[in-house]
């Protein structure tokens, strides 16, 4: 299994009783609440984070991409990524995503990432997004327009890696007369692509038909599982069978001595994450057009059965997080590879409000209680073959009954 | 209440929704965001002294988004084209909301088939330092109570509007809206800049207490259209038609009388 290390980089010092009075993290929670010297701090420890990862064994290091909230401090992720691209020395970096439809000149995504694959000799992974509902509010794009301006940027992008320029490009939304960026992908073709999404049937094909990586965004075990199953049979379909490196689960871990000190340890960031960095209300999460009326009317269905308050307990049980000993960790993680056929990890060791020193203990138990036992690991199959897909509501819609980010 | 002949019009591949009831001189009534809700009594009074129109906007009602629709001013060219199709002439065009907005995009396009025009809360314009509540941001039955002053009225369009058997279509519609009026929010800049060549009789009804496009909005195209007349319906909120049917049809029929071709 390639276990990467994720980071969403959250406003960890956040005034939580202040973001629970306001309801949620995004958008209208004014950056008042915003105050640079600590979040000085904080960037300096997550990049710490991300170079220990590096130092400890990580296949590689995530970042990603959203706007104006205290959920995630990266609006431009290459920003961080730029600082990492010297600094990891082995392993890959990821951009899990770029959020293509929230930019009005896609050409400048192709230019960045093809500038971080050259300075890190092609370990670049590039993700492209369609980015979160909320961002259609906050970057003024039209939210029934996403996808197919996400489908035209990605067009171009990858025109712009691949075909020698200088050429024209016409679409709907974007035009040049000139498309011949410098510097060109260091990886040929072009850098290795992974696709995350939080599961619709629509999405799932497009990445099958390309042959990309597949990302499923936090989402319960289950549901995960019937995904990737989807996936394989979408890739069957086109004609050619889905490897597990085409399979990415995305999750956090966190690791005590034993179940019970881990849950409580993690408890108040945990839940601080699935509950109050998240925003609940559909009008900001699902903006008209951004998914299908059929998908906002589970949403809606779903948030008024559900929309209670998510434990620790709720999360584990679901198999959203993995929380305990080294020992449940590793037989959890090992089940639900099994289970889901995955062969990539993208995995979160600090969440929510977690602070600097937590982060990095979590982080190096991870790396020695997790990485060595699942270097070479492959899905077993037999156990595999037993995850039955349910119907598409379960499946598309996230695990806690709301509108979770598109990391 | 009379029964209004609903059909189909068919034009160059995009189907409307036509709902038509009464005769006399033309009027045809572009109504907002709540193009799909059913007809009511305050449309049977226009009835009287009107043949009225009352289309569902293109891409609403879940008919298929027309390839053509990416711009409002796309539906009021489609609708220069209607008016075309069913041979009207001396129309009295009154448009409410974002139908309003629709209304004074083909009437600065062209007003040689119109014979007055009656913007009401219209969307479209901008005024600095003017904010209305972003609906953008409204659940429906919040979007719902935004539009009215009168709260007992306000129950009963939420009851009557937001039932389940219609949700797909309000979520279908909501896709058409944001495509037309999402960014900017509800407005196009450029529309101030042509709103003189309007040289139609109009008139522009507001309700004092709009909250969605206060009556500062209404003002803007009263200033902007020359000889326009600016009526403002007292303890009446933002869906005039809604809140304050009587006052609204008296005001609509007290105009195009006024203003009546002889055919």
């Amino acid at each position: 299994m390639k276990i990467f290390n994720f980071h969403l980089m959250p406003y960890a010092d956040v005034d939580v009783e202040a973001m629970k009075r306001h309801g949620s993290a995004w958008l209208t929670f004014s950056n008042s609440h915003y105050d640079p010297l600590k979040g000085a701090d904080l960037y300096n420890q997550y990049l710490d984070q991300l170079e220990k990862a590096d130092e400890l064994g990580f296949y590689g290091v995530c970042v990603n991409e959203h706007h104006q909230t205290a959920y995630g401090l990266m609006p431009t992720p290459g920003v961080l990524a730029g600082a990492l691209a010297r600094s990891i020395k082995k392993g890959k970096v990821a951009v899990l995503g770029r959020a293509l439809p929230l930019v009005n000149n896609p050409l400048v995504i192709a230019e960045e990432f093809a500038m971080l694959d050259n300075l890190t000799r092609g370990r670049f992974v590039a993700g492209f997004v369609r980015g979160i509902g909320a961002e259609y509010h906050t970057m003024g794009i039209n939210p029934a327009e996403s996808q197919e301006r996400f489908n035209e940027a990605h067009d171009l992008i990858i025109q712009a890696w691949t075909k020698p320029g200088p050429f024209e490009f016409r679409g709907k939304h974007y035009n040049f007369k000139y498309v011949n960026p410098w510097p060109t992908p260091y990886r040929k073709p072009h850098p290795e692509i992974y696709i995350p999404s939080s599961g619709s049937l629509s999405t799932i094909r497009w990445v099958a038909e390309r042959r990309y990586t597949y990302c499923q965004t936090l989402a319960p075990i289950q549901g995960v599982a019937a995904t990737f199953d989807l996936f394989r049979k979408e890739a069957e379909r086109v004609g050619y069978e889905a490897s597990p490196d085409q399979l990415s689960w995305s999750n956090a871990i966190f690791i005590g001595e034993t179940d019970a000190k881990a849950i409580a340890a993690c408890r108040e960031h945990m839940e601080n994450y699935a509950n109050h960095y998240l925003s609940k209300d559909p009008a900001m999460m699902a903006p008209p057009g951004y998914t299908s009326v059929e998908s906002v009317k589970r949403m809606r269905q779903l948030r008024a059965h559900r929309a209670a308050f998510q434990t620790t307990e709720d999360l584990i049980e679901k198999g959203v997080v993995i929380v305990g000993s080294p020992n449940t960790v590793r037989e959890k993680l090992a089940a639900y590879q099994d289970l889901a056929g995955f062969g990539v990890s993208l995995t979160k060791t600090q969440f929510g409000t977690m602070p600097h020193a937590m982060a990095l203990e979590n982080q190096a138990a991870v790396a020695q209680e997790v990485l060595p036992y699942f270097k070479d690991r492959l899905p077993q199959g037999k156990a595999r073959a037993k995850a039955t897909p349910k119907d598409k509501s379960e499946i598309q819609i996230d695990s806690l009954g709301r509108a979770l980010p598109a990391e | 209440m009379q029964s209004p002949i609903a059909a189909d019009l068919n034009l160059r591949g995009t189907a409307v929704k036509l709902m038509r009831a009464g005769a006399g001189s033309p009027l045809l009534l572009l109504r907002g965001t709540d193009a799909s809700d059913a007809w009511l009594p305050y449309m049977d009074v226009l009835a009287e002294q009107h043949a009225l129109i009352v289309p569902e906007h293109p891409g609403f009602g879940g008919k298929p988004m027309p390839p053509w629709l990416d711009r409002l001013s796309d539906m009021a060219n489609f609708y220069l084209d209607v008016i075309d199709e069913l041979n009207l002439t001396g129309v009295h065009l009154v448009g409410t909301s974002l139908g309003g907005w629709i209304a004074a995009e083909l009437a600065h396009r062209s007003s040689a088939k119109l014979a007055s025009l009656t913007l009401v809360g219209a969307a479209g314009l901008r005024v600095p330092g003017v904010e209305g509540v972003d609906i953008f941001l409204r659940s429906e039955e919040q979007g719902l109570r935004d539009r009215f002053h009168d709260t007992g009225r306000a129950d009963e369009a939420i009851a009557r509007i937001l039932s389940p058997a219609t949700e797909d279509v309000r979520l279908a519609n909501a896709i058409a809206i944001a495509r037309v009026a999402w960014n900017p929010r509800l407005h196009d800049p450029h529309l101030a800049k042509w709103l003189h060549r309007i040289k139609v009789p109009t008139s522009i009804i507001w309700g004092e207490h709009d909250r969605l496009f206060p009556p500062a909005h209404g003002r803007a195209f009263h200033e902007s259209i020359l000889g326009s007349r600016l009526t403002i319906v007292p303890a009446c909120g933002h869906a005039v038609a809604l809140d304050k049917p009587d006052a609204l049809v008296a005001s609509i029929l007290d105009f195009t009388a006024e203003h009546g071709r002889a055919e």
